[in-house]
């Protein structure tokens, strides 16, 4: 050991290159949780090709396809944004893990940038991804609507975030792990993915943030419409109250 | 400059005086070891010190900044080994130190702090896999792959075999030894009197004594306890600020000398009644 191994020497590496490394060292993480991924991208799959290709539900529509794709990504969002991000946060929390990050020159607000950063690449790869898929198998969406539809979904993302942080912040990461999938598989279940979601008015949209999320898809991609108010407005609820709980009540510990 | 100067720090959590006005100074390059019981106000105090938890009252300053306002570029002058120790579940030894060191701007090799922290033959295993003190050890790992100015310690040899803690021991006065400052929380009265070159004793959010080893509390000036035993089986037990002439005494007497034990207070003697007085 040379001399001068033990001498401190400070210095700062720039705060861009921190992050960009924790950023991929999230996406690597992810990618070795062989069950994140199957729930990411094995349930949104089998639902595209299972109820998008045959008959196994009755659908509002003729066009299989422009009905269930919208709803998968909407779905694919969910998971990702909401279920896993909850799991993981939950067991992170009460593993030390983000405190010990928290504590390097990451930075805690450092960490929460790339674990954003590091869904919405994951959001990006899976869209794209399901939305190749779908058009392979004949799925022809519509164009002219396409900004509103990224806009409700980067809205969607962000209320679903916060939920996931409020939920790892204040359960258990077992009850955490319960609660995220048992809303998953509810939403999946009216939300309006495989079959048309309850009709329950406008108060739906603010009760199945899935449902809205879908629907708004639909408009835009498949009916070429415009975004519904109210489905703006309750997705727009959702973010804004979930994620100023998630701030306030974020725990790192 | 010192490294730590700390006045009047206190923290109330909402109707209890965690940390109760304390006052600290740890020169450069020094081992400063704060003891005291679970909940005495050691954790709180070092995550203030770290920049972890905001402070109620008081003035602070950590390699001359505030650590509740210092920015990153301070941080990468700090190396911080925390209490509980982590767990990346699905990252190996060398992948996770190789990955934190990447935060700093001259880190360490991985396999040099792999090394330092006797690891090498788990470099390769993922660190869920590891037993407690191997996982310790990771955490040790990841405070000095930055090659920090000031160390923090909280409870570092936790579960550690007696081997591993000295070597532990071996690589804190390694670091010392190039000049790193450390602050470290222990149990371990020998681990505090092996490494610090100062000690505070900390009890209910107040520092009740603060000493070298040798000194805290009194210890080189109390008075020494002498014991032995006649020939027809009675025991003595006495104590005298300087032995020598009842030692003389008990040889003129023909006292059977192999029962013969002078002793003065340990460190945990000193210690336990330190905190004994506190309460």
């Amino acid at each position: 050991m040379s001399a001068g191994t033990f001498s401190p020497a400070p210095g700062r590496a720039p705060m861009r290159t921190i992050i960009g490394k924790q950023i991929r060292m999230e996406l690597l993480l992810t990618a070795r949780r062989g069950e994140a991924v199957v729930l990411a991208m094995g349930v949104p799959l089998l639902v595209l090709l299972g109820a998008g290709l045959f008959e196994v539900t009755n659908l509002p529509t003729d066009d299989r396809l422009g009905f269930v794709v919208p709803g998968v990504l909407a779905l694919t969002v969910m998971s990702t944004a909401f279920t896993g991000q909850a799991i993981t946060t939950g067991y992170e929390r009460s593993y030390g893990v983000l405190k010990r990050l928290g504590a390097s020159p990451l930075t805690r607000p450092g960490l929460l940038l790339a674990k954003t950063a590091a869904v919405l690449v994951q959001i990006v790869l899976q869209v794209l991804v399901l939305g190749a898929v779908g058009f392979a198998v004949g799925w022809r969406p519509h164009g002219d609507q396409l900004l509103p539809a990224i806009a409700v979904t980067v809205l969607a993302a962000a209320g679903y975030s916060g939920l996931a942080l409020l939920l790892a912040s204040v359960l258990k990461p077992e009850t955490t792990t319960g609660a995220a999938t048992l809303i998953y598989v509810l939403m999946l279940s009216v939300g309006g993915i495989m079959f048309a979601a309850p009709d329950l008015g406008t108060a739906g949209w603010f009760l199945l943030p899935l449902a809205a999320h879908a629907e708004a898809l639909r408009d835009t991609l498949l009916y070429d419409t415009s975004v519904p108010f109210a489905i703006w407005l309750s997705l727009g609820t959702w973010a804004v109250v979930f994620l100023t709980a998630a701030a306030r009540n974020f725990r790192w510990e | 400059m010192e490294a730590i100067e700390v006045t009047g720090l206190r923290k109330t959590y909402k109707n209890r005086e965690a940390v109760d006005g304390i006052d600290l100074v740890v020169a450069r390059g020094e081992i400063f070891a704060l003891l005291g019981p679970n909940g005495a106000g050691k954790t709180t105090t070092v995550e203030i010190l770290e920049g972890h938890r905001r402070r109620s009252g008081g003035d602070v300053r950590v390699l001359g900044e505030d650590p509740g306002k210092a920015g990153s570029a301070w941080r990468t002058r700090v190396g911080i080994v925390l209490q509980d120790a982590a767990d990346a579940a699905d990252l190996t030894v060398r992948e996770m130190i190789r990955h934190v060191g990447g935060f700093y701007p001259e880190p360490r090799s991985a396999d040099e702090v792999i090394e330092l922290v006797g690891l090498t033959a788990k470099s390769k295993s993922k660190i869920r896999t590891l037993s407690g003190g191997q996982r310790r050890r990771v955490d040790v790992a990841l405070g000095i792959v930055g090659r920090p100015e000031l160390l923090f310690l909280d409870e570092p040899t936790t579960g550690f075999d007696p081997e591993a803690r000295r070597q532990f021991w071996e690589l804190i006065r390694k670091l010392a030894g190039d000049g790193t400052t450390i602050v470290l929380t222990t149990h371990y009265l020998d681990e505090a009197e092996a490494l610090a070159d100062r000690l505070a004793v900390m009890a209910d959010g107040r520092i009740v004594a603060e000493g070298t080893p040798a000194t805290l509390g009194g210890r080189s000036g109390a008075a020494a306890r002498v014991r032995w035993r006649t020939a027809d089986g009675v025991a003595h037990d006495e104590r005298h600020e300087d032995p020598t002439e009842l030692i003389h005494r008990l040889v003129n007497t023909g006292v059977d000398l192999t029962t013969l034990t002078i002793t003065r207070p340990t460190l945990e003697d000193t210690y336990l009644s330190l905190i004994g007085e506190a309460r």
